[in-house]
């Protein structure tokens, strides 16, 4: 069971990248619905819910996201949704529900870097930079690639505005599961992002299945094949929810939905 | 008939809806309760080598922290079953020896939470850790032994400690052998069923007091709390009479809590400290120290000549009971005793062992061994339609037992003189189902496009109403001075229903508004004795016990009224709230309650039934499914179930609509999304709903039911029971569906989508 | 810590432990129609709305709620009762533990999404889990009652 010794609501960003740069045993505060799952003893919890990061605005081309909006709202904002189409809706539908996702935040998500987020797949396709409260920024893959990151707070999370379309699906064992496998794809600028996660290891862009596809007009077949692509370069293994070589099988159709619903359908 | 048949309220169900406290927890009335925290075995076999609380106990705010060498040496069952109970003695309170990962180690009660489970970190424990066993295929004659000694058994149900045997069953009508040699077509298949989790939503909790009387007060989420007193009595060592059960709402039970988990554990504590004091089981030690359905592993032959019918059922099964051995006696034996009757045939034969593992203890679920035994029976069935080209309903017709027909394995046969099945509707349960889920248009597929496939799927059931010879229960009615009355008994609701069933069988009897009837079921102190919740027994059994009191009650305010009226009980005629004499005259039940409890009458009356059956009629069910496959993924959703099912008169629609639909549900789980998964260090890792899928509602929105009614001569206004028999049809008619929508054949439950999609690959080479 | 929150429009200052969530803090308060069902955060049957929006109370933590108000479903009977008509006709009620945080979802609903489709109803409340009915019962209440209101 987790403890908090003290909880500290901030009143700037700074005032909480202080306290938690300055108190060992100190953490960020999201949603805590993971935190809450852990035994840690946290001496500071720091609460940003005082410090307005929980809008979702778009200025210059771009969609900024507070670190604490929730994944009801990355669900059903119509600036995303017009942005980013169905991407975040679909990627958002199967967790668990509508009261978790009005807890859950999408800076715990991304602060989490969970290898079988729904989330962090679907943005794994997009351009998405992270603001940090020292001022640094940095772009999410950077971020996910990191071994550890700085001891910094997320404040808000920057997605441009280029996409053309998004497709976001998985493969669960039952609804509200964690999924089997998940997988992203993005048309930006012409050309495809294509990202597989929960493998059960994190999402990961695939550029050789990307560069195929840029360089091949977009039919079923083509679509299958960027799916072998994947399915042959990317290591998958097994966990509770299914074995490395279902997944490995799986990942030809589930990107190459992915591919064709990016392309045509809608 | 005014109530039998109709859509009665639920009795509590408004109260439920607005949230009131009406549960265990919600009723905790003493202060300074202490809470209850259980140390837990982390190895799946090991002997405690050493335990040091005093670290413990030295704590602020500690009262007691208990080893086994603080508690009363006895060995007993949990397993919630009548006396003298056929479940091994296998258990104690705590014991050095520990036999999977969760036994308990140590007892913490402390002033709160934090500070018991504070004072967890603080006990030192040194283990010799022991080879487990883990695997259910080896447990049998394995070197390892999860109970070294002999465990006491108040029968023979053929324990072998030694062998890792925790029971045996053998019956054979015939010789199966010898038929099945001579059979055109012999189906057999090796089937695999899931230690299915309960997952009601209230978690096992008990709290307990010493009252004013200097007895124990334990309040519980129990299905049996006759069975609970007496359990705590031998554990205890205190008289019976000393210990008080009170029932509040269940959040759920499904079996769970047929097994007295929980409540030895405040027993114990506030019977040595003399405190308050309760244990809530968090959601993980639900999952993970409680009990589950059996897992079993079931070997199935079924013979039959060329035309169709049956000449032999054979099934053999070996049933995973873990650690300890409640209800696995009785679960093994159910699996063939309602299965093999169903069907007419030359020899069948059903045997095999529970065997110990070093896993969390099975106990009873919904179904109660009924449901492993008809996943294989059905699934061979199914099988052998497809060897004989034969249409799977037309199998089942030509072959199912009649009403009027005998069978030896049917529940109150004795040798040589085979039960007789008094109703059933299952052929024409079978004949509207088909018509429900349009199965002559659409049997075996339908192929959607490219990726969906439609298959189709049926299995048939049966269950027991109440045990044979041993389920008795009696149910009192009371005449209240106001006029109305009180129906007591024990039927135990735990949501299903039983009170307001029980109340529609009174009022129907005595012939008043629903309304002039109150029910209690909650205090042991009060009640009549009923085994509880169990065996589908509430609507059968007590139901039968209610009409007898009703009968008895009426037949006593007709002679009353006659005394009053100055007249004989022939010229009486009793008319609920209205008593009339042939001459005229009349009084009000209001008045005969009135004067009976007051000086002028002085004879309240009060009036009993007791029930107990030699037989244990069987409900049926049909069960019909659409499964479409992904068959890109393998995933399979149910776009339509139909369950029609002949649970003899329905008494109250809507209450048995809600049994068949959440029965098909939670075997939907079973089916397709509860998977029961251990590390190879024998922990269990599917212990929280985020491992443990039990289905959503975005899973499926298509059960639809339909009822078929047989009249059970027998039972209350002709019903049978319907609580267990729901669950059974799901699974064989859901891997049969999806056989014919893919060919893949999953005889391992829970037909998962890698199961599915890696089956069609290897068939596609 | 003091926390003060308004809960079903009453102000109240309750303690809780700089770590305490709701759902603990609620029941120890009295509002014991708030049911915790799991460790996790899997089965919505402590639902309670926070500023009207509906929140599991177990991971929401006391002291973020400082200054918020609080709604559970004993500050929505009449609703409820409203709502439990039509839970009777189903005889959808079963064992009821879910029934405090499953009303809470569903009044939510109805405030939040105009006419919802079947789909719709069934995506809202997904996190409301439920082992007795199988959910078509309460579907089915749920459907009745919202046309009900129309
Ligand atoms: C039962 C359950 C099922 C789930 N199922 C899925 C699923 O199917 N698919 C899916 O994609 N996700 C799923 N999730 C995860 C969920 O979507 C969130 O990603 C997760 O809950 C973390 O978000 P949070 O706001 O709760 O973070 P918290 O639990 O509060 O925090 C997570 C971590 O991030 C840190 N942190 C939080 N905010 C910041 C910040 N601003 N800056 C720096 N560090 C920070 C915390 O200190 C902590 O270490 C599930 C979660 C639960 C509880």
């Amino acid at each position: 069971m987790m403890n908090i010794e003290r909880f500290y609501r901030a009143v700037s960003a700074e005032d909480a990248l202080n306290v938690y740069q300055n108190t060992e045993g100190a953490a960020v505060l999201g949603g805590c619905c993971y935190l809450r799952m852990g035994a840690k003893n946290i001496t500071a919890g720091i609460d940003l819910s005082a410090l307005g990061l929980d809008r979702i605005t778009v200025s210059g081309g771009s969609t900024e996201l507070g670190a604490m909006v929730s994944l009801r709202d990355l669900e059903t904002d119509e600036n995303i949704l017009k942005n980013f189409g169905g991407l975040f809706r679909d990627a958002c539908a199967d967790i668990v529900g509508v009261q978790l996702r009005n807890c859950a935040t999408i800076g715990g998500t991304v602060a989490g870097r969970y290898p079988f987020s729904d989330i962090l797949t679907a943005m794994s396709v997009l351009d998405v930079t992270i603001l940090f409260a020292s001022g640094a920024s940095m772009s999410l893959a950077d971020y996910m690639d990191s071994k550890k990151p700085a001891k910094d707070i997320i404040t808000k999370i920057i997605i441009k505005n280029n996409v053309k379309k998004a497709v976001f699906n998985s493969v669960r064992n039952s609804h509200g599961d964690y999924a089997v496998l998940n997988c992203a794809c993005a048309v930006k600028d012409g050309k495809y992002s294509l990202a597989v996660g929960a493998r059960p290891q994190k999402a990961v862009r695939v550029t050789k299945a990307e560069e195929f596809l840029n360089n091949c007009a977009i039919t079923a077949e083509t679509a299958e094949e960027a799916g072998k692509i994947c399915s042959g370069a990317l290591d998958f293994q097994d966990n509770i929810r299914g074995k490395a070589e279902y997944r490995k099988a799986v990942c030809v159709p589930l990107v190459k939905r992915a591919v064709m619903g990016a392309a045509y359908a809608g | 008939m005014k109530y039998i048949g109709k859509k009665i309220h639920k009795s509590d169900g408004n109260a439920l809806v607005k949230g009131l406290p009406v549960y265990t927890d919600d009723l905790g009335i003493n202060n300074n309760t202490l809470i209850i925290k259980i140390l837990r075995n982390p190895h799946p076999n090991a002997v405690i080598k050493s335990i040091d609380v005093s670290e413990a106990l030295a704590m602020d705010g500690v009262e007691c922290a208990l080893t086994y060498k603080d508690v009363p040496d006895v060995y007993f069952t949990l397993a919630g079953q009548s006396y003298p109970e056929p479940s091994a003695y296998d258990r104690r309170v705590l014991d050095r020896h520990v036999r999977y990962v969760g036994d308990e180690v140590a007892i913490v009660a402390a002033v709160d939470e934090k500070t018991a489970l504070k004072a967890l970190k603080k006990i030192h424990v040194e283990y010799d850790v022991l080879e487990p066993v883990l695997d259910l295929d080896t447990a049998l004659d394995n070197k390892a032994l999860v109970h070294p000694v002999q465990p006491h058994t108040n029968f023979d149900i053929g324990c072998d400690a030694s062998r890792n045997i925790a029971s045996t069953t053998y019956t054979e009508q015939g010789n199966v052998d010898e038929v099945l040699k001579s059979c055109d077509a012999v189906s057999g298949l090796r089937c695999r069923t899931q230690a299915q989790a309960h997952a009601m939503m209230e978690t096992y909790r008990a709290s307990v007091a010493i009252d004013y009387n200097g007895r124990l007060v334990v309040t519980s989420s129990t299905q049996i709390p006759f069975h609970v007193r007496r359990h705590l009595s031998r554990i205890l060592g205190i008289p019976k009479s000393m210990i008080k059960i009170i029932k509040p709402r269940l959040g759920g039970g499904f079996g769970g809590k047929q097994t007295a988990t929980a409540e030895l554990f405040p027993a114990l504590v506030t019977h040595i400290t003399k405190k308050p004091s309760k244990i809530i089981y968090t959601r993980h030690e639900t999952f993970s120290c409680s009990t589950s359905r059996h897992a079993m592993m079931l070997d199935v032959r079924l013979g039959a000549d060329r035309n169709g019918r049956i000449k032999a059922i054979d099934i053999h099964s070996f049933s995973d009971t873990g650690a300890y051995g409640e209800h696995a006696p009785t679960v093994f034996y159910v699996v063939g005793h309602k299965t093999l009757p169903l069907y007419h045939s030359e020899a069948c034969r059903y045997y095999g062992h529970a065997l110990y593992t070093n896993k969390m203890p099975a106990g009873a679920l919904r179904g109660y061994g009924a449901t492993q035994g008809t996943f294989a029976q059905e699934s061979a069935m199914n099988q052998l339609s497809d060897m004989l080209g034969i249409d799977p309903c037309e199998l089942r017709l030509m072959n199912l037992l009649d009403e009027g027909d005998v069978h030896h394995e049917l529940d109150g046969s004795i040798p040589g003189n085979p039960a007789v099945l008094k109703s059933s509707a299952l052929k024409k349960c079978i004949e509207t189902g088909k018509k429900m889920i349009g199965w002559d248009e659409k049997y075996p597929r339908v192929v959607i496009d490219d990726r969906y496939v439609k298959g189709y799927g049926m299995a048939v059931t049966m269950q027991g109403s109440g045990i044979a010879k041993i389920d008795t229960a009696t149910a009192f009615i009371k005449l209240n001075d106001g006029g109305f009355f009180t129906l007591i008994h024990s039927a135990s609701d735990m949501g299903q229903g039983s009170d307001t069933v029980l109340l529609q069988m009174a009022a129907e009897v005595l012939e008043v508004d629903i309304k002039n009837i109150i029910v209690t079921s909650d205090d042991i102190d009060t009640v009549p004795y009923d085994p509880g919740a169990y065996a589908s027994s509430g609507t059968y059994v007590t139901g039968n016990a209610v009409i007898a009191a009703a009968e008895d009650m009426k037949r006593q305010i007709t002679e009353t009224a006659a005394r009053m009226l100055h007249t004989d009980a022939e010229s009486i005629e009793y008319g609920g709230d209205v008593i009339r004499s042939k001459d005229g005259s009349s009084i009000s039940l209001r008045e005969i309650g009135e004067k009976l409890c007051g000086f002028t009458g002085k004879d309240q009356l009060i009036a009993k039934g007791t029930y107990g059956g030699d037989t244990s009629p069987p409900p049926f069910v049909a069960g019909f499914a659409e499964v479409t496959v992904d068959t890109e993924t393998g995933r399979c959703a149910v776009t339509d179930f139909c369950a029609v099912a002949d649970c003899g008169t329905v008494i109250n629609e809507n209450l048995a609509r809600v049994q068949l639909e959440g029965g098909i549900a939670q075997g939907i789980g079973m089916a397709l999304y509860e998977d029961v998964i251990y590390s190879s260090t024998g922990r269990m890792a599917t212990d929280t709903f985020m491992t443990y899928k039990i289905p959503c509602r975005k899973d499926f929105n298509c059960i639809r039911t339909a009822f078929e009614s047989s009249y059970e001569p027998t039972g209350p206004f002709g019903a049978k029971s319907l609580g267990e028999v729901v669950i059974n049809t799901p699974a064989p008619a859901i891997a049969h569906a999806v056989y014919n929508a893919v060919g893949v054949r999953v005889t391992e439950l829970p037909i998962t989508p890698e199961k599915v999609l890696m089956g069609m690959l290897k068939k596609d080479g | 810590m003091l926390v003060n929150i308004t809960v079903n429009g009453q102000k109240r200052e309750l303690t809780a432990d700089p770590g305490e969530f709701l759902s603990e803090t609620l029941r120890k308060a009295g509002y014991l129609s708030v049911k915790q069902g799991c460790d996790t955060g899997s089965c919505g049957l402590c639902t309670v709305w926070v500023d009207e929006k509906p929140v599991l109370s177990c991971a929401y933590l006391t002291a973020r709620a400082d200054g918020r108000s609080i709604t559970t479903i004993e500050g929505v009977q009449k609703e409820a009762e409203a709502f439990a008509a039509f839970m009777a006709d189903e005889g959808a009620e079963q064992c009821g533990y879910c029934l405090s945080g499953f009303v809470m979802t569903v009044l939510a609903m109805e405030k939040e999404l105009k006419d919802p489709t079947d789909e719709e109803i069934q995506h809202y409340m997904a996190g409301c889990l439920c082992r007795c009915t199988g959910y078509m019962s309460q579907t089915r209440a749920v459907k009745k009652y919202l046309e009900s209101k129309k």
